[in-house]
């Protein structure tokens, strides 16, 4: 049976992605285990005496030796339990298939916004250097890294919603007063509109809008630069050359010739920003009181929540091997050279 | 002339905006094209021949603009119409066709469609029908299954074949005028006869004009009927090829013809001024020994072995130099790199000085005592040195490396030895601190030569050492070679893709295809009674200078 190069690609990668796996369950588990403070002091409150705590010990698993620990552990996810938080009495899967797709709308929203403006900023910067769309290029860059995202956030609330009154009070994903549409996917702009709710639409985008913008702000910068030096590189080329003395439309030279040239790396950028972006929204999510993964890792964190934090953990892997893989396919889509090499 | 010429270009001057301020890299050139006659612009590096070109399509770099002058095309100044006329006629009324095929071919777009591109562009064709065009566009440069091959990407494509699509886009809208900037420098010699040939023979059938642009006296002698010779951004001599190469008028002409190889002509007979031959040497001991000597490569996708090197035996004498030749492809490579201890054999053995040095692991032959006084001359001279070292550094890292009696005497010491290396190979000895992007190519190729026989090595392997040189440089290192070799004693590999220019340096040579030696023995008698037909049709593709060219009356 022939299986077509791609799909052999994507296999081959998930499968690599498999000891990769195993170690990150290997290492968040001993990595919360190291962390100072006991969960079930934590647990059994401040008036508890030593035989309770002893005894929530025992509930919680945790006189068990490391060994058999992890092993309990491992039976527990190869059956979908990744255990249940201890602060909040939710399983743990739970909070995350809720969480998780409030997280990755927010910065979906904000890698689309920066993706539409940084590339066609970086695009134009590069065909005329040094010009005014270059000199803006580079403000925008430099405002965007050096202003941290909980400064930009307050500031866009204080100008937006506090000033101007535009954007609704920074208080997560809807209004009081909406219900949150039917789950489909858990991204809200989607199942609102599946449901066919423009109300709910509206509100969950206009939720949406500033902490994106934030998000957004942030991850231009890099997209724009690496944008702009692909361009430059792809524009000095020798097929460049060809095709201007063949003639060809400026138009066709930049988008056709160039830019698909100098999309590689912009790709690659575009990976490592939406994983750190990620990460940068705990701020965002915080100043806005997003519901998402990111504050609610860090809530666990602060109390020892062993198993909300290897949940976030593990659930935080699984996603960049899967943005890893999505990145290396979408490298074939564009280069022809490559995944062909075994 | 009666008839008004197809383009013609007067007094042009461009120049260019640098951070030293303006420089005119093209200065009064005024020549013209008639309607199918084929133009040579012969010039070395730097001469402004191919911004003379550029400078008609109007697709100078951004820093370059046309100062002076004008250029008329079918009766139109190109040099004042609007952007958007001058884009309808690239393409449509003048074509081009780079250097390096393959970097002038996108690489991410099949050349189909790259063929396709053009033709709609210049509103030859409708998508519905650019197809079938593109097809026959690549059909007309004599694409095998071209079907197939509109589906293909540049990197599946030899050079020769991405010439030959580069050739299809810029022929696909027939247009009046085609400009070929050094289109088969790079490629094999076989190779660019046939692109040679396929370029004359489409440009008779559609009376097309042509200008080639060269460094290459013998390839304009064999395609050209007028000849413009080009020096330092100015035209010095503008006459019929016959002209040029029986009586050339100016000096920078006759330089030029008296350095470029041709098969009458000695060593010597190259340099400007006449020297005296280097003593000959008699063939001593055997050196290095090769026998059964085969590099396999593992197969892709679990095909069979790859036999880039196939059971090849030779024996290099003491004081002799012996040519290895053959095109992209055939070994010569990977079996210099093997010698050189790089690349590891699949079998055979290797003896160098009495030792057997193939079963030494390449990782740890760096520290063997005989790495020495086994040394190589690159290709590249730019490329083979070290970005940020001083001509000085890359000379002495032999010595700081692998030792001789300067290791520990002190930077004085290493100085001295590293001058009296550059005073060796004529290298201005005040030239040592600067770095190579300081350096012309020629000097940078004597500092390869320099840091090669820092250790008085028993054997130089010369890899193409002037492949990248201008003709008048490479007349000059080639006798610098010679000189070496005979003061030094030592022996050479010399590995090239150039018939002409080993005859000139070897005592001995080789003609490899394939992985395997093919022909073997003294040079004169490869070179006039070649036995394989392999050799004979290398030998044949080389485009010489006409007989009368022989300058030995011109000076």
């Amino acid at each position: 049976m022939t299986v077509p190069p791609k799909v052999r690609l994507a296999g081959r990668r998930l499968l690599q992605a498999v000891p990769a796996l195993l170690g990150i369950i290997i290492i968040t588990f001993l990595l919360t285990r190291a962390l100072p403070g006991d969960p079930a002091v934590y647990f059994a409150g401040p008036a508890a005496d030593a035989a309770s705590i002893a005894e929530i010990r025992h509930r919680l698993g945790l006189d068990r030796s490391l060994p058999e620990q992890f092993l309990t552990y491992v039976g527990d996810l190869a059956t979908g339990n990744l255990g249940t938080s201890i602060s909040t009495g939710q399983p743990v899967l739970q909070e995350i298939i809720t969480r998780l797709p409030a997280s990755l709308e927010l910065t979906l929203a904000a890698l689309l916004i920066a993706v539409g403006v940084a590339v066609p900023l970086g695009v134009l910067a590069a065909t005329r250097p040094d010009g005014w769309v270059d000199h803006a290029c580079r403000f925008v860059v430099t405002a965007g890294v050096s202003l941290p995202t909980f400064f930009t956030g307050l500031a866009l609330v204080y100008v937006f919603y506090y000033l101007a009154g535009w954007a609704p009070a920074p208080m997560g994903r809807l209004d009081i007063i909406s219900l949150p549409p039917e789950h489909v996917t858990g991204f809200y702009l989607i199942d609102a509109l599946l449901a066919g709710d423009v109300a709910v639409a509206r509100s969950v985008l206009a939720h949406l809008a500033l902490p994106a913008l934030t998000l957004a702000l942030f991850t231009l910068a890099p997209i724009a630069r690496m944008t702009r030096a692909a361009m430059l590189q792809a524009l000095g080329s020798e097929f460049i050359r060809t095709a201007r003395a063949a003639g060809l439309s400026r138009r066709r030279i930049l988008i056709v010739y160039a830019l698909r040239n100098a999309l590689l790396p912009v790709v690659t950028t575009l990976g490592m920003v939406f994983s750190f972006a990620l990460g940068a929204n705990v701020l965002v999510e915080k100043v806005f009181a997003w519901p998402g993964i990111g504050s609610y890792a860090v809530e666990a964190l602060v109390v020892s929540d062993y198993a909300a934090v290897q949940g976030f953990v593990l659930t935080m892997a699984l996603l960049f091997v899967l943005l890893n893989l999505v990145i290396d396919l979408t490298y074939t889509l564009i280069d022809p050279r490559l995944g062909l090499e075994e | 002339m009666a008839s008004v010429p197809l383009l013609d270009v007067r007094d042009l001057t461009v120049e260019f905006a640098t951070r030293r301020g303006t420089v005119r890299a093209v200065e009064r050139v005024s020549f013209s094209v008639a309607r199918g006659e084929t133009v040579g612009i012969v010039g070395e590096s730097g001469s402004g021949k191919s911004v003379s070109s550029y400078a008609v399509l109007r697709i100078l770099d951004r820093a370059g603009r046309i100062a002076e002058g004008s250029i008329t095309f079918g009766g139109v100044a190109l040099d004042r119409v609007p952007e958007r006329t001058m884009a309808e006629m690239r393409g449509r009324e003048i074509s081009m066709v780079f250097q390096n095929p393959r970097a002038a071919l996108n690489p991410i777009r099949p050349i189909g469609r790259q063929i396709e591109d053009v033709l709609i562009e210049h509103a030859l064709a409708v998508p519905a029908t650019a197809r079938a065009m593109a097809v026959e566009a690549l059909r007309a440069v004599r694409i095998a299954r071209p079907e197939e091959r509109y589906h293909a990407y540049p990197f599946e494509l030899s050079g020769g074949m991405c010439q030959r699509v580069v050739i299809a886009i810029a022929l696909a809208c027939r247009p009046q005028l085609l400009i070929a900037d050094e289109p088969t420098t790079g490629l094999d010699v076989t190779t660019q006869k046939a692109v040679m040939d396929l370029m004359v023979e489409l440009s008779r059938e559609r009376g097309m004009s042509v200008v080639l642009i060269t460094h290459d006296l013998g390839l304009a002698a064999a395609y050209c009927d007028r000849i413009v010779v080009m020096e330092k951004g100015a035209v010095v001599e503008n006459a019929p090829a016959a002209e040029v190469f029986a009586a050339p008028r100016h000096p920078y002409t006759r330089r030029l013809l008296q350095a470029t190889p041709r098969p009458e002509a000695g060593l010597r007979d190259l340099l400007p001024h006449p020297v005296p031959p280097p003593r000959p040497q008699a063939p001593g001991a055997p050196l290095l020994e090769v026998r059964d000597l085969v590099k396999e490569f593992r197969g892709r996708n679990g095909a069979a072995p790859f036999r880039a090197v196939d059971a090849i035996s030779f024996t290099v004498h003491e004081g002799e130099s012996l040519g290895l030749v053959g095109e992209s492809g055939c070994g010569k490579s990977t079996t210099s790199a093997m010698i050189m201890r790089l690349l590891d054999p699949t079998s055979g053995s290797i003896r160098f000085a009495g030792q057997e040095v193939g079963t030494v692991p390449a990782s740890r032959f760096a520290r063997h005592p005989l790495r020495g006084k086994l040394q190589m001359v690159f290709q590249d001279p730019t490329d083979s040195l070290n970005p940020r070292w001083t001509a000085f550094r890359s000379i002495a890292d032999p010595l700081l490396r692998l030792g001789g009696p300067e290791r520990g005497a002190g930077r004085g010491a290493l100085r001295a030895k590293a001058e009296e290396l550059a005073r060796r190979v004529g290298l201005p000895t005040d030239l040592l601190d600067r770095f190579p992007h300081q350096l012309s190519g020629g000097q940078k190729a004597r500092v390869g030569i320099a840091r090669a026989i820092a250790l008085d090595p028993d054997l130089v392997i010369l890899d193409e050492p002037t492949a990248a040189l201008d003709v008048s440089v490479q007349a000059v290192v080639l006798n610098l070679l010679a000189d070496l070799k005979a003061e030094l004693g030592m022996s050479y590999l010399f590995v090239s893709h150039d018939l002409n220019v080993v005859r000139l340096v070897c005592d001995r040579v080789m003609v490899m295809r394939g992985g395997r030696i093919i022909e073997e023995g003294d040079t004169g008698r490869i070179l006039h009674a070649p036995s394989d037909p392999y050799t004979r049709a290398l030998l044949d593709a080389i485009p010489h200078l006409p007989a009368a060219a022989a300058p030995a009356g011109a000076l």
